[in-house]
């Protein structure tokens, strides 16, 4: 089975927004219609996004550490947003595992809203319908683009290439490869909900130089570093001369 | 959590409309029993059902008020065999249905016995549409307390407390309706129902502040360690994606300071139980005087007042995980 996720490197994030902007620009031009902004040049605008960034700061200063946190829908394995649903507008594919709303069939009701625990989902005023993440669903199998843009928006937006989308469930796979062997973990793994999507740890780079690294025992340079205090020294030049 | 107007009048009005019907039906059964003399089909049974339908009514309509996209509730009973809320859906209108119908043969008179159990339980129509009534009743019960229930990432609402109370608070409510519509279409069964509404709003108390206790000690499940993964103590939000507020940051929090909402807990308490339970009380003192029907009359207006802000306090008090991302403003 197949369960496409993307793989955000919480690591290499700068928290530029860009992936903001293009899912942003993608959905809003899509068939399923505007992602409502309302009062977008007002004093308290608003709107639906797929997906924000937030930032988060780690620690007492001068120990801190700025967090740039990418969240969008996790794509759950066990989501428990569908079950919820009264209409059957949530729903996740058996294909692909991508979880999500029929806007033909949504009645508004904020239900599934209420189980999910990230708060992915978000109401369009003005359609009043649940929106949320389809991992670009209208993009990734369009076979009229050229392969390598058969990505999600936001993935191909990341100038840090901090996105990486693919499959979870194929253990060869890019998402997959990452997760292993940089510690991908999923958020909030106390309420079972398997998310797909996930994280790639912060990792601090340091250069740990050893004093003997520095020092080489056969490094030429030391050799003239040799000091010599002649006073004490007797030498042969010293008999005698000049 | 946001608490919406719609909801509050659904889940108040169909409790009253639950209970009172509960209350008629439970005269059906003393009077079957001969504890309590046989009402008036007409005046009593059908006036009654069509007063708790009113009710049922008034809060299906204050349902859909809470909907983006009414015109298309009728889609809401699809997922019945997953969803609390397609289960809602399904059985008040099959309540109402059947609350009707037991209103409508009272009205006709089905009161003749169809067959008799054990030669001395006569059953007639309006005992088996009663049955079934009553069971519908309180699968609706169950359906709106699970709605709420079942959703196990708000701690305050993930007990079954929370069915209990919906309940007791419902039952208790529409007893004490029951009480006053008694006094006037059948004094004989004033003391029985005051008697009943007095055992349920006792039982809601004590549900009620148990699940309120409840809600004030214990811990959540998730941090912010566990929300965004990192394992550092002192974690503070800087941003939240949103330059204004977002759906995020409205729907999922009270929208007011906690002292209201701890002021509301102290006034839904005196509303809902203690008031009424004096005014119970002193009306069934003086069920013969002329005072008995402004008491009874009062004890109903003050606990449904109550009731609104008790559910009001419901949404308020409960809180949510996501909130953990969207700390900041
Ligand atoms: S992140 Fe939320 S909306 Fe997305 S699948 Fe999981 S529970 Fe559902
Ligand atoms: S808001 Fe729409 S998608 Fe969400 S539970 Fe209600 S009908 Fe289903």
């Amino acid at each position: 089975m197949t369960q496409l996720a993307l793989v955000i490197d919480l690591n290499t994030c700068v928290g530029c927004s860009a992936c903001v902007t293009s899912c942003k620009e993608w959905n809003t031009s899509g068939e399923a219609g505007p992602m409502t902004d309302m009062m977008p040049y007002g004093e308290d605008p608003t709107g639906t996004f797929f997906n924000r960034v937030q930032t988060f700061e780690i620690g007492t200063y001068p120990n801190t550490q700025t967090v740039h946190f990418p969240k969008s829908c996790l794509h759950c394995e066990e989501p428990p947003c569908v079950p919820v649903c009264p209409t059957g507008a949530s729903y996740k594919r058996e294909e692909d595992g991508i979880v999500l709303v029929d806007y033909d069939k949504c009645i508004g009701c904020k239900y599934c809203s209420w189980a999910c625990p990230y708060g992915a989902r978000e109401i369009d005023e003005k359609q009043k319908v649940m929106k949320k993440c389809t991992l670009c669903v209208d993009r990734i199998y369009d076979q009229t683009l050229p392969e390598p843009e058969r990505k999600p928006a936001c993935v191909l937006a990341c100038p840090a290439d901090a996105r990486i989308f693919g499959d979870v469930h194929d253990p060869q796979s890019e998402v997959s490869v990452l997760i292993r062997e940089q510690g991908g973990y999923a958020l909030m793994p106390e309420w079972g909900t398997k998310p797909a999507n996930h994280y790639l740890p912060r990792r601090k780079q340091e250069m740990h130089i050893h004093a003997d690294e520095l020092e080489r025992a056969d490094n030429p340079l030391s050799k003239e570093d040799l000091k010599i205090d002649d006073k004490d020294i007797t030498s042969v030049d010293g008999f005698g001369g000049w | 959590m946001h608490p919406a107007f719609s909801v509050i009048f659904l889940t108040t009005l169909i409790g009253i409309g639950q209970g009172l019907f509960l209350a008629l039906f439970t005269g059906q059964l003393y009077a079957l029993a001969q504890l309590v003399p046989l009402q008036d089909s007409e005046t009593f049974y059908a006036h009654g059902s069509a007063l708790a339908l009113v009710f049922l009514i008034a809060g299906l309509i204050a349902s859909f008020f809470h909907l983006g996209r009414p015109e298309r509730a009728w889609r809401s009973a699809t997922k019945w065999r997953t969803s609390w809320l397609a289960r809602e859906v399904i059985v008040l209108p099959a309540a109402m249905g059947l609350i009707a119908m037991y209103g409508a043969a009272h009205y006709l008179s089905f009161t003749k016995p169809l067959f008799t159990v054990s030669g001395v339980l006569p059953v007639d129509l309006t005992l088996l549409i009663g049955l079934a009534a009553t069971g519908a009743t309180f699968a609706l019960f169950v359906c709106t307390g699970m709605i709420y229930a079942s959703i196990r990432f708000i701690r305050e609402w993930a007990t079954p407390l929370t069915i209990f109370n919906f309940i007791f608070m419902g039952g208790a409510s529409g007893f004490v309706l029951a009480t006053l519509f008694s006094l006037f279409e059948a004094p004989e069964l004033v003391a029985l129902f005051g008697f009943w509404a007095i055992i349920l709003t006792t039982a809601a108390l004590i549900t009620r502040s148990i699940s309120l206790w409840r809600n004030a000690n214990g811990t959540p499940k998730s941090t912010i360690q566990s929300a965004i993964g990192v394992r550092h103590p002192k974690i503070v939000q800087t941003a939240t994606g949103a330059m204004g507020g977002s759906f995020n940051t409205k729907e999922f929090r009270s929208g007011s300071p906690a002292s209201r909402v701890r002021q509301a807990k102290y006034l839904f308490m005196l509303l809902v139980f203690i008031a009424p339970l004096a005014l119970l009380a002193l009306a069934l003192t003086t069920i013969s005087s002329s005072l008995a029907w402004p008491l009874l009359a009062l004890a109903f207006v003050i606990q449904y007042a109550g009731l609104l802000l008790e559910r009001w306090t419901f949404f308020a008090d409960a809180t949510h995980p996501q909130n953990l991302y969207y700390q900041s403003m």
